[in-house]
């Protein structure tokens, strides 16, 4: 039996062993799903021969990761679908200076790290969806006004232990302080039409069926509905509601990114950089744009046809780290406020 | 000789299986608090509740679905039980977090079952009654869908083992069916009905999928929220710790309340279990009792499935759908086989010689099953990280050569993870089954001339073949449908077919998430059929 054992044990480790073999390569931690990064690396691999290699995971879970393996990490890359989790990676010590002159000229300062250990790679906005039917876009302004008590009972939400409601709240907390948003979201809880349950697009959909008048959401995810080729119930529930822009007239619409930063212990430096300079190149910004709906990070690259539909807005130009930092006070301050 | 070195690689072997578990307990010794503070003054109460709420509900679904099922299947003879008593096991194959979100998919407010009925009737929004799925009873409902079997299938096995002496005894002391079941039967399969409901409940305390899905806030969801969202590792292992004590609570009552008494059956007279055949309406009832749960927990999400992959699969299956396929089941199987040597190893040793150390080094190991997977992951990463970095500081340092990472981000940390979570199923079964062979045999065999091993190749495994079986493809099973430690541990480019169908579902595209659900519950069938059919092999004299 024990020899048995120490046979699956050594074939194990030398099963493991030959993952790591040496050539030109980069190798990417990706909390983006697989078929959201995998086919821009196969093209990268494709056009410069450097080969990727990949997993992916939530964000904490590949920096935890990351932390134990310390300088040994393999990680070249990492990539997270929030700006929050690159300011954590940056506070554990874990990024290093991305060194590109072109990355700093194509993305907006607000969009990368200050110190520049991180860069956003696409935009997504958290912003208002209304039901045509039984909503005025007149009677909507901003983030503030979703607690006011004419909503009673007509807000669809997720649960607060999800990231992009967790951001939300911390810039909200960055404009209007902590005290503030603790009453707004005490507000808010009380227009709840339902306990907060589900992900972005059942928001959307059950405030389509007629549970709630008004749903919060990711723009990305209300365009994978509308784009839907196999199933048109979701066509038909996204058609029945309308995008608002809030806080137009004050700091703009939330958004956050998702971005990538480089291995502080990288070993493939140089193709790190290379890979993301591709990331942000006018094809790749484009393909993010029409595979999921996001908005690009660099300048003069026009989102989806779909999602230029909606309109231009105004976003809030708060540093993302901001929302990395704040983040501890936005849950404590949801779960004071009752969020569940 | 052997026992010398055996009793200490036990405490060994369990000490280094329980190595993550201790580490997790290490954050208890950090401060924290602030947060904690914050924990106790908001949200700890409703996690409380929540979990006691949710196994209560479990516990007493999967006990009574499992039990009733496994009775009506092991002694009533009524329409359609041949099929009932494999088919009912089909549930363990279906993930809990994919009946879940299937379950929402087609009863939600938005879904397709409610819309209809708004169309026929022309009702709004509050103006009809409809179960709320995403709550806590549709999280307890969808648990106990998908565990019961465990409670079944060894509640079973249990049946059917009996010597059907004593039922006929109990018969001819004035017991009717019912009486023999409840005074009889039913105490004599304690231990294995409480086993399969430890593995339930133990899942249950795991389980993250249904429950964040759901938006409940529970041990594994506060777990998460307050190691990653507010960045607390110590306040997040308090909240684990407090998860552990439920389970030891649990374990200890129930040995407590079962006190000195032994389960072994008096005589090994066997022969077939008389058949009560049930006709007319009490036929029928039976077998509306044994349909309903393969319906609802099997059936209908996949059919449901099956729905949602027609319209998909030609996108989702490419030529790396299969290298998945291949991932999962190699892992399941080297998992399983693995699983099993260790329990055998282990439970072996504390029969032959049960110190107290032994004894409690083989319950730490055995409470892994209802750690979280991402909690075992994280106290695989830290210690095993530890080792390949300080091995590669003193080589650097001495022989200026770089072993870099060995253990970390290799299959062989996910194997490991994968013993700490699944051992205990497997000691559990092989447990159960060593349980009915009596300590006489033993004795009688070795007088008989019988040497150790051969008492252990030609009486023993003979007897415990179905325990071991069973032990092998739950592993199995549950490899199969495990989820984060593989997210987490695996090295680069190596994807399982758990992982596809969670990234999909996760990001909210159910339908293409279909495909991969189902090869899962696909391969999954496989296993859980061979057990169904070793189980009714495997009784004794027959």
């Amino acid at each position: 039996m024990f020899r048995r054992l120490a046979f699956f044990v050594s074939l194990l480790t030398l099963f493991s062993l030959s993952f790591n073999a040496l050539a030109e390569e980069v190798n990417v931690y990706s909390a983006r799903k697989e078929n959201l990064i995998k086919p821009l690396l196969d093209k990268f691999s494709a056009e410069t021969g450097i080969k990727t290699n990949l997993i992916t995971a939530k964000a904490d879970k590949l920096l935890t990761r990351m932390k134990n393996e310390g300088r040994n990490t393999p990680a070249d890359i990492l990539i997270t679908t929030d700006a929050g989790r690159l300011h954590r990676a940056k506070q554990a010590d874990l990024l290093q200076v991305i060194d590109s002159s072109s990355i700093d000229q194509s993305v907006p300062a607000h969009l990368r790290d200050v110190d520049g250990l991180w860069v956003g790679l696409s935009q997504r906005a958290r912003v208002i969806f209304y039901v045509k039917d039984k909503v005025k876009p007149e009677q909507l302004s901003s983030y503030e006004n979703l607690a006011d008590p004419q909503w009673h009972r007509r807000i669809c939400i997720r649960s607060s232990g999800n990231i992009y409601n967790q951001s939300m709240v911390a810039s909200m907390i960055a404009a209007k302080g902590e005290a503030a948003t603790l009453d707004w979201a005490k507000g808010l809880v009380k227009n709840l039409a339902r306990k907060p349950k589900g992900g972005d697009r059942d928001q959307i959909k059950a405030a389509a069926a007629g549970q709630c008048d008004i749903a919060v959401a990711n723009t990305y995810y209300y365009a994978n509905m509308l784009a839907n080729t196999k199933d048109a119930s979701q066509v038909a529930a996204a058609q029945k509601m309308a995008v608002f822009w809030p806080n137009q007239n004050d700091r703009g619409a939330h958004v956050n990114v998702s971005g990538a930063g480089i291995s502080k212990y990288s070993k493939n430096k140089d193709n790190a950089v290379r890979l993301i300079e591709f990331l942000l190149s006018p094809e790749s910004q484009k393909w993010y744009a029409s595979v999921n709906y996001e908005y690009p990070v660099v300048a003069g690259v026009a989102p989806n046809e779909l999602v230029a539909g909606w309109g231009e807005f105004k976003s809030d130009l708060l540093n993302l780290s901001r929302l990395g930092e704040l983040n501890a006070a936005a849950v404590k301050t949801m779960d004071k406020a009752g969020w569940q | 000789m052997i026992d010398r070195l055996w009793r200490p690689s036990i405490v060994l072997t369990a000490f280094i299986f329980s190595i993550p578990i201790l580490t997790i307990a290490a954050f208890l010794l950090q401060s924290s608090a602030d947060v904690w503070q914050h924990l106790l003054d908001t949200v700890l109460f409703d996690y409380l509740t929540n979990s006691a709420l949710l196994m209560f509900g479990v516990g007493l679904g999967t006990f009574s679905i499992g039990v009733t099922c496994a009775w009506l299947t092991s002694v009533c003879q009524f329409p359609g039980k041949r099929l009932f008593a494999w088919a009912l096991l089909l549930p363990l194959a279906m993930p809990a977090y994919i009946i879940a979100y299937t379950y929402t998919g087609m009863f939600d407010f938005a879904g397709p079952f409610q819309s209809l009925i708004r169309e026929w009737t022309g009702w709004g929004y509050g103006d009809y009654y409809f179960p709320e799925i995403r709550s806590i009873g549709g999280a307890v409902a969808m648990l106990s869908f998908v565990l019961y079997p465990y409670v079944y299938l060894l509640a079973r096995a249990a049946f059917l083992d009996q010597s059907v002496c004593v039922l006929e005894v109990s018969r001819t002391l004035g017991c009717n069916l019912w009486g023999s079941f409840y005074r009889v039967a039913l105490p004599l399969a304690r231990p294995a009905i409480v086993a399969g409901m430890s593995l339930a409940l133990m899942e249950t305390l795991a389980d993250y999928g249904t429950v964040s899905y759901f938006g409940l806030g529970v041990f594994t969801t506060g777990i998460f929220r307050t190691w990653f969202g507010l960045g607390d590792s110590a306040a997040a292992a308090k909240l684990a710790a407090i998860l552990l004590l439920f389970v030891f609570t649990l374990v200890l009552v129930e040995r407590a309340s079962r006190r000195q008494a032994q389960y072994h059956h008096s005589t090994n007279r066997y022969q077939n279990l008389p058949e009560y055949r049930l006709t007319g309406i009490k036929g029928l009832i039976a077998c509306v009792a044994c349909m309903m749960p393969l319906l609802l927990g099997f059936v209908l999400p996949a059919i449901q499935l099956g729905f949602w992959a027609v319209d998909t699969y030609a996108d989702m299956v490419d030529e790396s759908f299969i290298e998945l396929t291949l991932h999962s089941i190699s892992l399941a199987a080297v998992a399983s086989v693995l699983a099993v040597m260790l329990a055998l190893f282990l439970v072996y040793g504390k029969r032959l010689f049960g110190t107290k150390a032994v004894n409690a080094s083989i319950r730490v190991v055995a409470t892994g099953y209802a750690i979280p997977g991402t909690v075992v992951a994280v106290g695989v990463i830290i210690p095993f990280a530890w080792f390949d970095n300080t091995l590669d500081a003193y080589l650097r340092e001495h022989y200026d050569f770089s072993s870099g990472l060995i253990l970390s981000g290799s299959l062989f940390a996910v194997m490991f993870a994968y013993m700490v979570r699944f051992l205990a199923v497997s000691i559990q079964s092989v447990e159960a089954g060593l349980g009915k062979i009596k300590h006489s045999m033993d004795d009688a065999a070795r007088s008989l001339g019988y040497r150790p091993q051969q008492t252990f190749f030609k009486v023993h495994l003979p007897i415990m073949k179905g325990s071991v079986l069973t032990a092998l493809l739950i592993v199995f099973v549950d490899v199969m449908k495990e989820l984060p430690a593989t997210l987490i541990l695996r090295p680069f480019n190596f994807n399982t077919l758990a992982v596809r169908a969670f990234e999909l579902a996760s990001d909210e595209r159910l339908a293409d998430s279909s495909t991969a659900a189902l090869m899962i519950v696909a391969v999954g069938l496989i296993p859980v059929i061979l057990l169904s059919k070793s189980i009714s092999a495997s009784r004794a004299g027959s």
